[in-house]
């Protein structure tokens, strides 16, 4: 009896320990981008290879194209200025309760995570759509990036 | 042994007993309402992308509508567009009743001018244009659809790899019609 409690009990505390870890990964963007509000024409652009850029256009077509515009709400929001900002954000968009309570910056780390798969990292989310390899999601998330404005340094001074 | 230490251990054996069989019934509770509650989890997550399947498939019925109406198609090639929209009104069809049957509520369709503004519709000025707007959407929806596979449940599998596949048909006709060179490397989609 006092050895399957304590089993239980240690199963019980990995559960809670996992569930813990798994929250801290998902806040663990840099805070100063967790700053990032929505930003204007005048703030410059991510730093970003021209390279990975150009090919990440084309996979964006590909890959991302069935469901997103960079313009228009599709089945999925539109992506122009997502790198940056909070997951959800999108104020047309009808998202399911998931991404809308969703805690999340879209940086490189949390777009590689959700992308690898988004059920995981946001549980209840209308994509299913997993990229499974590594240098597409990259070539995807500096495209993306390209197309968003970098967190104005004198905004964040202040 | 006296009838006292008798009377203790065999109090000892019924609880130690009693211990292990509410024990057992316990867990057994919690493991059974956690596997109920991962169902229902699984059902709902399974219930969010099949609908947004079906709002996929919603724009592809549009789109073929919206190209089939704008008066820049041949003829010949109006029929062709009218079949591929039969195919995925036969999607969206299947996609309502998976998610009905999982106790869900599938997802509407837009009007057809929020179709048109969505996939800027006005900016198509010949055959050729409507042709490269169905052949991106065709293989986006193939690659959609392969890459939420591994997302759904297992009963979903094999008809989101059905309709993949007839994406990919689709995808096919379209790139031949727009003359594009058959590509050279395997594995096109997903």
């Amino acid at each position: 009896m006092k050895k399957l409690s304590y089993v239980i009990l240690c199963f019980s505390a990995v559960l809670l320990s996992s569930s813990v870890f798994a929250k801290d990964a998902v806040n663990a963007s840099d805070p100063e981008i967790t700053q990032v509000t929505s930003q204007g024409d005048s703030v410059p652009p991510y730093a970003v290879s021209e390279q990975l850029v150009v090919e990440g256009e084309k996979l964006y077509k590909r890959r991302c194209g069935g469901c997103h515009s960079l313009d228009n709400n599709r089945i999925g929001p539109r992506h122009r200025g997502v790198y940056g900002r909070k997951a959800g954000a999108v104020v047309d968009f009808r998202y399911s309760k998931a991404l809308r309570n969703l805690d999340v910056i879209w940086t490189d780390q949390t777009l590689n995570e959700w992308l690898v798969n988004p059920t995981a990292f946001a549980r209840g989310t209308s994509m299913g759509f997993r990229l499974k390899k590594a240098e597409e999601r990259n070539a995807i998330i500096e495209y993306l990036k390209s197309l968003s404005s970098a967190p104005d340094s004198s905004a964040n001074a202040q | 042994m006296s009838n006292n230490s008798m009377i203790l251990s065999s109090r000892r054996a019924f609880l130690g007993a009693t211990g292990k069989t509410l024990s057992a019934t316990a867990l057994a509770m919690v493991v059974g309402s956690n596997i109920k509650t991962a169902d229902a989890a699984d059902a709902s997550q399974d219930i969010q992308i099949l609908n947004a399947a079906i709002a996929l498939e919603h724009e592809g019925i549009a789109a073929y509508q919206i190209a089939a109406t704008s008066g820049l198609l041949d003829p010949a090639v109006v029929d062709i567009g009218v079949t591929f929209q039969g195919h995925h009104k036969g999607h969206r069809d299947i996609l309502v009743k998976a998610v009905e049957t999982l106790g869900g509520k599938p997802a509407e369709e837009k009007s057809l001018g929020a179709y048109a503004k969505d996939l800027k519709a006005s900016t198509l000025k010949n055959q050729a244009d409507v042709l490269r707007l169905a052949l991106d959407l065709e293989r986006g929806a193939a690659n959609a659809y392969l890459g939420l596979i591994p997302s759904l449940g297992p009963d979903y599998h094999q008809v989101a790899a059905q309709m993949a596949g007839d994406e990919a048909f689709h995808a096919a006709i379209l790139a031949n019609a727009l003359g594009q060179p058959i590509p050279k490397a395997a594995l096109m989609f997903g």
